[in-house]
């Protein structure tokens, strides 16, 4: 990585090769790079010999450029300098290790869920699919539903929560509301399925699989996520403008109604929808609680429902003969999540940029 | 001061309706989150007594609920250990760099670009592990095998699929450095630039000065973190599922080899959908531990951030 | 509409501590009151339970009275909201909301109660309003673009046609010129002169010349010490504080030799 050096290089004036008797020289920048690129090549080389393998390849860059450097450096520019480089360079190639997976991720998902980005994906369910064909529309349609009914409870206990928190709350319960929100946004998403479970058992008896349970674990994981937003939106309003309100005769609910939380529009939107790209990828709670099915069924209280990710998992792991249909499927409904989730990020974005109160000319 | 014991002169003030209902339905929604965690926990219990008292024969593995959860828990607790101590030294290296390396125009980007890693659903981490990331470890594995075969943890034969323990450490390690490198993150971007630039002052090297004045600050800040992302790996279930579907080996030390343990919430999602009766009382029982230890990870974790919380205040 | 505000034994508490201390004063109707003193004596704390504003800080309580036409405001069947479209406010920091424009922040107090009213109503009412804050002639043009789109004087001078919108009969200011550069100062002075035709002002304030040039009485309040509750020292016409006060401490304050 590029580190500032005190001395501009001059191009042609090569690195000293040993340290001067009295100070020490520094090294112009442009050589951590072509250390590195000569260690790319080495590197090359020896993977090319024992075996081409994309993981060896970035470990011995990483790990010869790293120490050639130090070494040159310490050579030229003595023992604090050194470290520093040496740091430098870790630093760098941790944040470079950190985008390895980031990129591979994107790509792997993106190739093999092109396959079938087609209309019958988006179209058909599985029903009487064998082979080859056949769709997530089903999936996609239940994942909606799921994801609207979880919005639809985690809102307004959250929002409310929050409001409370910020608004209202005193003493002994603000703060024990406060700590267990921080503890509930720890629960393992697995759990939250269990206890969903675990509660509707006690009315339907074992087995029961319904599109509402799987909200309502969802939501055991997106309130949390929703209070904590909210708090440090409403949080921002400031007080003058309570005061403001107060001053003119209004109550404190409809201060809070209609001149906190209109201000706070924007954050709060972008917080809620930053809560929903959370849980629209979940699928755990989902697998235990949802269960699959082939068929379409958009009734949240009847029954089994698909939705996207247990569709992607069940196709994946359970694929069938010939397996490549289903799991060309499986990467799909991937690629349809990374989507998803992604486009309710720019869209947490949007509403930022567009709802913030307006500041005049 | 001057102190009164006399009680309020004015009684209650009198409130309107509307704000009573609102008040009140903000209160209660304060209260509901009391009891849905309430719930959590009595609602797991309720469903895992069964299981607690059964006979031994009669939980899944015929030997009794704690052989049964025992070699989990292990695999669980070891599967955390990796992902922790791969993310925390790597989360902190990333966080340096975004805070004190990257160039300022960029370094908002860079964050983001970190973030990124967080939103990605966990399933998609599992194909993503079993498809790219687990057949390109192979080799690396063969050459532990080979070098480092005489440690118990590398012991052999290594994985010809690369669907080991030392894969899920490291995709767990990718999921949690997000969580570990906001929270430092925010720490270093806390750190007093007097502290900064008393020791760059002194003549020190950028690494020297982080040495001297950025990691004692965020020490706690950074332990804090990690837990939290101990937490969540600890739960993480679906990139587990996918990745170790098939093998539970009991308590094993070999890292690189095919025969594994599982994790809890793995063993639960693998489990669950094709259970009937005593057994999905078991699992619930398994998911109760699971739920009782990250419930202390992150009650600690929090206890730590926010312990340093108030000292950052008062600096 | 103006009424006159009879002050008796007045103690201002936040929690434990106790801020403000035995008040008694009577404030004339149709006049403008100068509240002076230094930092931290109370005198904003004094202003705000007038109107009740101060109970909104968690913890804070007031002993003693405050009679307005014959009506204990701190009464135990008086509701604080009540009391505070009766008796309005101005602030230091010019606050209109954000989110509403011009017309929108006039009409706030009427709206945001959801009391209902014509439209043409509605409009002559913003137009009084701004008339009597005399911003009219600057925004008329402009109703609905936002209020934080104007300048801190015009703001101001907005949230003042705002509180005067829901005819209040007594007007608090704390410190309403203080964020404000001289000549929008002026302005807003010019107003107060104008206004005490119709309301009772009472204004907190740390520029003497002010409190000299505007008001018909003042108050000073002062504290011993830190931790000791603020008192008012001397309450007397504004002619008489600046020139010949009953009190040493005032005069020390008045002629700069405080401290």
């Amino acid at each position: 990585m590029s580190t500032s050096t005190q001395q501009p290089s001059t191009g042609s004036d090569a690195p000293v090769s040993a340290p001067p008797p009295g100070g020490h020289r520094t090294l112009p920048t442009w050589v951590t790079w072509a250390v590195f690129a000569a260690a790319a090549v080495v590197a090359a080389g020896i993977a090319l010999v024992t075996s081409w393998n994309i993981v060896l390849f970035v470990i011995y860059t990483v790990v010869l450029g790293t120490v050639a450097n130090y070494v040159l450096s310490r050579a030229v520019e003595g023992h604090r300098k050194a470290t520093d480089r040496l740091v430098t360079c870790l630093v760098g190639c941790a944040f470079g290790i950190a985008l390895v997976p980031l990129l591979s991720l994107v790509y792997e998902v993106v190739r093999r869920g092109a396959e079938r980005f087609d209309g019958e994906f988006f179209s058909a369910s599985l029903v009487g699919v064998i082979g080859e064909g056949g769709g997530a529309y089903h999936a996609l349609m239940g994942t909606l539903i799921i994801t609207l009914l979880t919005t639809l409870i985690s809102v307004p206990i959250g929002l409310m929560t929050a409001i409370y928190l910020v608004e209202y709350g005193t003493g002994r319960l603000k703060k024990s509301i406060t700590f267990l929100v921080d503890v509930m946004t720890g629960i393992p998403s697995i759990v939250a399925g269990l206890f969903a479970y675990a509660l509707f058992v006690l009315v339907f008896g074992p087995g029961v699989r319904l599109g509402i349970m799987g909200a309502v674990a969802l939501s055991v994981l997106m309130i949390p996520v929703v209070v904590r937003s909210c708090e440090e939106v409403l949080k921002l309003v400031p007080n003058e403008l309570r005061e403001a309100a107060y001053a003119l005769g209004v109550p404190k609910w409809r201060t809070i109604l209609k001149v906190v939380i209109p201000t706070s529009i924007a954050g709060l939107g972008t917080g809620i929808t930053l809560a929903i790209a959370r849980v629209v990828g979940e699928t755990a709670p989902l697998l235990i609680t949802v269960g699959i099915t082939n068929a379409m069924n958009f009734n949240a209280f009847d029954g089994r429902m698909a939705t996207l990710p247990v569709y992607a998992y069940y196709q994946l792991t359970q694929p069938g003969v010939p397996p490549q249909f289903a799991i060309d499927r499986a990467w799909t409904a991937a690629l349809l999540l990374i989507i998803l989730v992604m486009a309710l990020n720019v869209v947490a974005r949007l509403i930022s940029r567009f709802f913030a109160p307006k500041t005049g000319r | 001061m001057t102190t009164t014991s006399a009680p309020p002169a004015n009684p209650r003030p009198k409130r309107r309706p509307g704000d009573r209902i609102f008040a009140g339905s903000a209160k209660g929604a304060g209260i509901l989150i009391l009891l849905i965690l309430a719930g959590v926990a009595i609602f797991l219990v309720t469903e895992s007594f069964p299981a607690l008292t059964a006979p031994a024969e009669d939980v899944p593995g015929g030997e009794g609920l704690a052989s049964y959860i025992g070699p989990l828990i292990f695999g669980t607790l070891m599967a955390a250990t990796i992902a922790l101590l791969v993310a925390t030294p790597l989360a902190v290296a990333i966080a340096l760099f975004i805070t004190y390396y990257a160039p300022r125009r960029i370094a908002a980007g860079l964050g983001y670009l970190i973030d990124l890693l967080a939103a990605v659903p966990s399933i998609v981490y599992g194909f993503w592990g079993i498809a790219w990331f687990a057949p390109r470890l192979v080799p690396f594995y063969q050459w532990l095998e080979e070098n480092l075969g005489f440690i118990p943890l590398f012991a052999g034969p290594a994985s010809a699929t690369g669907r080991t323990m030392l894969t899920i450490g490291l995709v767990l390690a990718v999921m949690i450095l997000p969580i570990i490198s906001a929270i430092s993150r925010e720490v270093f971007s806390q750190v007093p630039s007097l502290h900064r630039e008393a020791a760059l002052a002194l003549g020190a090297t950028r690494w020297e000065m982080i040495k001297m004045a950025v990691l004692p600050y965020g020490k706690s800040g950074i332990i804090g973190g990690a837990m939290l992302g101990l937490g969540r790996a600890l739960g993480e279930t679906m990139a587990v599922a996918i990745i170790l579907s098939g093998s539970a080996a009991g308590i094993t030390w070999a890292l690189i080899s095919s025969a594994n343990p599982q994790t809890i919430a793995a063993n639960i999602a693998l489990q669950f959908p094709e259970s009937t009766g005593l057994a999905v009382n078991t699992l619930i029982a398994s998911g109760l531990a699971l739920f009782v230890i990250t419930l202390l990870v992150n009650m600690l974790a929090r206890w730590v951030v926010n312990r340093r919380a108030d000292f950052s205040g008062a600096n | 509409m103006a009424k006159r505000i009879d002050v008796s034994d007045l103690d201002i508490y936040y929690g434990n501590f106790k801020a403000v201390e035995g008040v008694n004063v009577s404030i004339e109707p149709r006049s403008i009151t100068a509240l002076i003193g230094p930092s931290g004596c109370g005198k904003s704390t004094f202003l705000r339970s007038l109107n009740r504003m101060h109970e909104v800080i968690p913890g804070a309580r007031v002993e003693g009275k405050v009679v307005i036409d014959g009506q204990d405001l701190y009464g135990a069947d008086i509701d604080p909201v009540d009391v505070r479209r009766q008796i309005g406010m101005v602030f230091q920091r010019p606050n209109p909301f954000p989110t509403m424009s011009i017309y929108d922040n006039v009409v706030a107090g009427v709206r945001l109660n959801s009391a209902r009213m014509k439209k043409s109503d509605m409009d002559d009412l913003v137009e009084r309003s701004l008339k009597g804050a005399n911003l009219w002639t600057e925004v008329k043009d402009r109703l609905n673009r936002p209020g934080s789109g104007l300048s801190g004087g015009q703001q101001q001078r907005l949230c003042i046609a705002r509180a005067i919108a829901v005819q209040p009969e007594v007007l608090l200011m704390d410190e309403p010129c203080s964020a404000l550069d001289p000549i929008s100062t002026l302005a807003i002075e010019d107003l107060m002169t104008e206004l005490k035709e119709q309301f009772t002002i009472v204004i907190v304030t740390h520029n003497m010349q002010q409190a000299a040039r505007v008001s018909e009485s003042t108050g000073f309040f002062n504290l011993n010490g830190v931790g000791q509750p603020g008192r008012l020292i001397e309450f007397n016409p504004t002619e008489k504080i600046f020139s010949n006060p009953d009190q040493k401490a005032t005069e020390d304050y008045i002629s700069g030799r405080f401290g």
